[in-house]
């Protein structure tokens, strides 16, 4: 009895579906589309202010109260550790004079042209090694064995072959920074997902055009990485070459500053300076490389809402 | 692109098939210690044709879709394919997660060498084909499973091959889902002319689908047995028609993977 029933009403509902046709079965993938996908509301900014901005502002409080307290209670000798409040007149000394902008920026151009200098290297490069077996054999390892080598430590090879100048300092900007972001990149580029490599070439996509279209898009999770580490490494390695190779053409940068500070026993200057470079590399990261990253993460769906 | 389109319905009429497959062997490993994984297969898609592999684990039909679709070469035999690279179909969708679904298609237009200032107008009417109109400018990670597959076929089509391969494109999905898409895509291939191969492990999807069930056994994969299925369509997976042949196929894989067990 009961198949009998059963089999009459799949045949009844296909009659329905031959004559309904096209519309059912639009009407049924709407429905289940409809089910299937889930609305995801924007954080209020109430709520990002609240986790996002708080914090770090309750710290650096904090941290500016206990320094207070530690020059108020002369635990250190003010020489050694100089209040706040003597920090800040240093900055408005530097402000009123007109050079602080000419601190941060003699230091945040050569970063910012070096990085550059580094990307147009690195690029090309990373993507050699990443695609080219003998290229990736040859130098890959000594590649990666680079980025572990302090680049302070090609200050004083750099002042010999180049001399007290500009050239000097882009070249150790360099030497930090190509590594990592060729190696970024190569990382990037090692974990594009097979599958997509054979649906590209399924698609035509192969040779150039596959590494323009499929490769370098997939890759650019770690290639970003790649970016933001090599800033990371060109900022210290100038100011590296900076505090070392001081000289009165080359302008006085942050480094120099710091070096300055320290040659005039003036400890105030020494923490403006390093107060600065702090900043500069935050900044950066804040304005620049995490949107960026957060950006390219969230468009993918990679990125997990907290 | 109108002209273009009836071009191709004539090439389809000329040409006697959408794939032949001439005595093809397909070995791994290397000289020595090579393993057959497909041992002479002859195999012809007519144009317009719904071929459906099936087999058991181990029996070679991936490897058999990669080697029609260009991925990879034959050991021995050849492969025509007259209407141009097959679209391939994979169980993951393989969308480009950097793209939105509206440009995945779109990719796939440019690389077969559409002119920008159509390929916008074009990949919407690829999506409404598979009524996702709405999803042009969705992200891959907004969709759900069945919707990425249905873009993912869009994207297939946008190669306008004549020869679509599929390799258990709707092996991960639910089952109320897979049977919507099996309308879905009985539907498109009616509409479309187009030839399908379709390779599968699930019996019931396979005689629900296809004019033409051809049925591997393992180690190597050889072609065991074909049926022609000539129960009309719309059928449905619950069909008694369907569950009979279906019986009778499981009965002979059965078999086939019985052998495997006894030596």
């Amino acid at each position: 009895m009961a198949s009998t029933k059963t089999s009459t009403e799949t045949s009844a509902s296909k009659d329905q579906d031959g004559a309904a046709g096209l519309s059912g079965l639009a009407g049924l993938e709407a429905g289940l589309d409809a089910l299937e996908t889930s609305v995801t509301a924007r954080t209020p900014r109430s709520e990002i202010f609240r986790n996002k901005i708080v914090p770090p502002v309750v710290a650096i409080a904090l941290v500016l109260v206990v320094w207070q307290a530690l020059t108020w209670a002369h635990v250190v000798d003010p020489y050694k550790l100089p209040s706040p409040s003597a920090v800040w007149a240093e900055v408005r000394t530097a402000w009123l004079q007109g050079t602080l902008f000419d601190y941060i920026w003699t230091s945040l151009w050569r970063g910012i042209s070096g990085f550059l200098l580094a990307l147009i290297i690195g690029t090309p490069l990373g993507l050699l090694v990443a695609r080219v077996r003998f290229v990736r054999a040859a130098i890959g390892p000594i590649l990666s064995g680079l980025q572990s080598l302090p680049s302070v430590a090609w200050v004083p090879p750099a002042v010999l072959w180049l001399g007290l100048n500009d050239s000097m300092m882009y070249a150790v900007i360099l030497l930090g920074a190509v590594p990592s972001i060729a190696n970024g990149l190569v990382a990037g580029v090692d974990q594009v997902p097979p599958l997509f490599l054979r649906a590209g070439r399924t698609l035509g996509a192969t040779g150039a055009r596959g590494t323009w279209h499929i490769v370098m898009p997939a890759a650019l999770p770690g290639y970003l990485a790649g970016l933001k580490q090599g800033w990371a490494f060109s900022w210290r390695s100038l100011m590296a070459a900076e505090i070392i190779a001081s000289s009165p053409e080359l302008g006085i940068g942050l480094g120099q500053l710091l070096e300055n500070g320290r040659t005039n026993s003036s400890m105030s200057m020494v923490f403006l300076a390093i107060f600065l470079i702090l900043i500069v590399g935050i900044a950066i990261d804040l304005l620049v490389f995490s949107p960026l990253e957060r950006r390219v993460l969230r468009s993918r769906g990679l990125l997990g809402r907290s | 692109m109108a002209v273009s389109t009836l071009t191709k319905a004539e090439d389809r009429t000329a040409v006697s098939h959408a794939a032949r497959i001439q005595h093809v062997s397909k070995s791994f490993g290397r000289p020595g210690a090579q393993q057959l994984v497909l041992d002479d297969i002859s195999l012809d898609v007519a144009p317009g044709e719904f071929v459906t592999l099936l087999g058991a684990s181990g029996c070679g039909k991936s490897t058999l879709l990669n080697l029609v679709a260009g991925l990879d070469a034959p050991t021995v035999g050849s492969i025509e394919t007259p209407g141009g690279r097959p679209a391939l179909m994979f169980q993951e969708h393989a969308l480009f997660p950097w793209l939105t679904a509206g440009k995945n298609v779109e990719l796939a237009l440019r690389l077969r060498g559409v002119p920008k200032s159509e390929r916008r107008d074009e990949a919407e009417r690829l999506l409404g084909l598979v009524r996702l109109s709405g999803a042009y400018g969705k992200r891959v990670h907004e969709l759900s499973g069945g919707m990425r597959q249905r873009v993912a076929l869009a994207r297939a089509l946008a190669q306008d091959s004549q020869l679509l391969l599929m390799d258990e494109p709707f092996a991960a999905l639910d089952a109320i889902t897979r049977d919507v898409l099996h309308d879905e895509l009985t539907q498109l291939w009616h509409e479309t002319g187009l030839s399908v191969l379709f390779v599968t492990h699930n019996v019931r999807e396979a005689v629900r689908l296809a004019q033409r069930v051809v049925l591997l056994s393992s180690r190597p994969g050889r072609i065991a047995r074909e049926w022609t299925v000539d129960i009309p369509q719309p059928r449905r997976i619950e069909d008694s028609d369907v569950a009979e042949l279906s019986l009778e196929i499981t009965e002979q894989l059965r078999g086939e993977i019985r052998r495997h067990g006894q030596h």
